[in-house]
């Protein structure tokens, strides 16, 4: 038996992420997907926040992109990935994006390792000129 | 345009937010709050937040530059009826909300604001005389 089984993506959603007003709609997707998994009230907070860090990432610096909501099960856990594309800018050092307290922008820098603490899996892929690509998973009972 | 409305009440400022803010939203009641402040003379803003199910941290930095504002303007600001999924959640995305009063509910949250008022306006006079009365 393999200790990394891969994940199975069972249902999947495609929200386009242009603007201000996206965002609220895009966190209801959210929780409707997190409720109807039965994720606990706690660990949905945690998703649908960071979702909304990385949603508001991807419009800000990244001018908007193409967010993702997947229902996703590894073995006997069932979760939700989310999943975040744009064509922007890229960050040139993700190793620095992903420092507490570090921003380009005129936030408090919390966002991506902010969010990387909340969510069971995080992973950033990003060239500069041609995007950014964040990948986080939150299990149901992760 | 959606509004927060911002109600009077005495000497204080009440805010029940009952949607999920979307930026622009969040920044309007800002600004709209510390206008209020300059315009009533409030001594103290109350923020309900116990119907909002995520603080993010740009709602976050809003309550925490509300009661930095309202500070340099002469009033206290107290939030009130965090859910505690939110304060969980808010921890853990390393914000804290240092520098912001808290309390559990409305109510207590005016008392907390009347004990602010009560402190800063009127000199206190229950310890006076007994400059010798130490209990050991």
């Amino acid at each position: 038996m393999t200790t990394t089984e891969t994940k199975i993506i069972l249902n999947k959603d495609i929200l386009r992420i242009t603007k201000d007003s996206d965002v609220v709609p895009y966190r209801n997707r959210v929780k409707e997907y997190a409720v109807k998994i039965g994720m606990s009230l706690v660990n949905q907070t945690k998703l649908i926040t960071g979702a909304s860090e990385l949603v508001r990432n991807m419009l800000k610096y990244g001018g908007g992109g193409e967010a993702r909501i997947e229902v996703i099960t590894q073995g006997r856990n069932t979760g939700i990935r989310l999943v975040f594309t744009d064509q922007g800018p890229g960050i040139p050092d993700i190793k620095r994006a992903m420092t507490d307290g570090f921003s380009t922008g005129k936030s408090m820098g919390l966002g991506l390792p902010g969010t990387k603490r909340l969510m069971n899996e995080f992973d950033i892929q990003s060239e500069p000129g041609v995007g950014t690509t964040v990948t986080v998973v939150k299990w149901k009972n992760g | 345009m959606e509004k927060i409305p911002i109600l009077k009440m005495g000497s204080f400022l009440l805010v029940t937010i009952q949607v999920d803010l979307y930026d622009q939203l969040a920044e309007n009641l800002e600004s709209d709050l510390i206008n209020m402040v300059k315009k009533t003379g409030a001594k103290g803003v109350l923020i309900d937040v116990s119907s909002v199910s995520i603080i993010d941290s740009f709602m976050g930095r809003i309550l925490g530059n509300i009661a930095t504002m309202s500070r340099i303007m002469d009033a206290s600001t107290v939030v009130v009826g965090m859910q505690p999924a939110v304060a969980i959640t808010l921890v853990e995305l390393g914000l804290p909300l240092k520098g912001v009063y808290t309390a559990l509910n409305v109510e207590k949250g005016m008392d907390l604001l009347r004990s602010k008022i009560l402190q800063e306006e009127g000199p206190q006079d229950d310890d006076d005389d007994g400059d010798e009365d130490h209990t050991e």
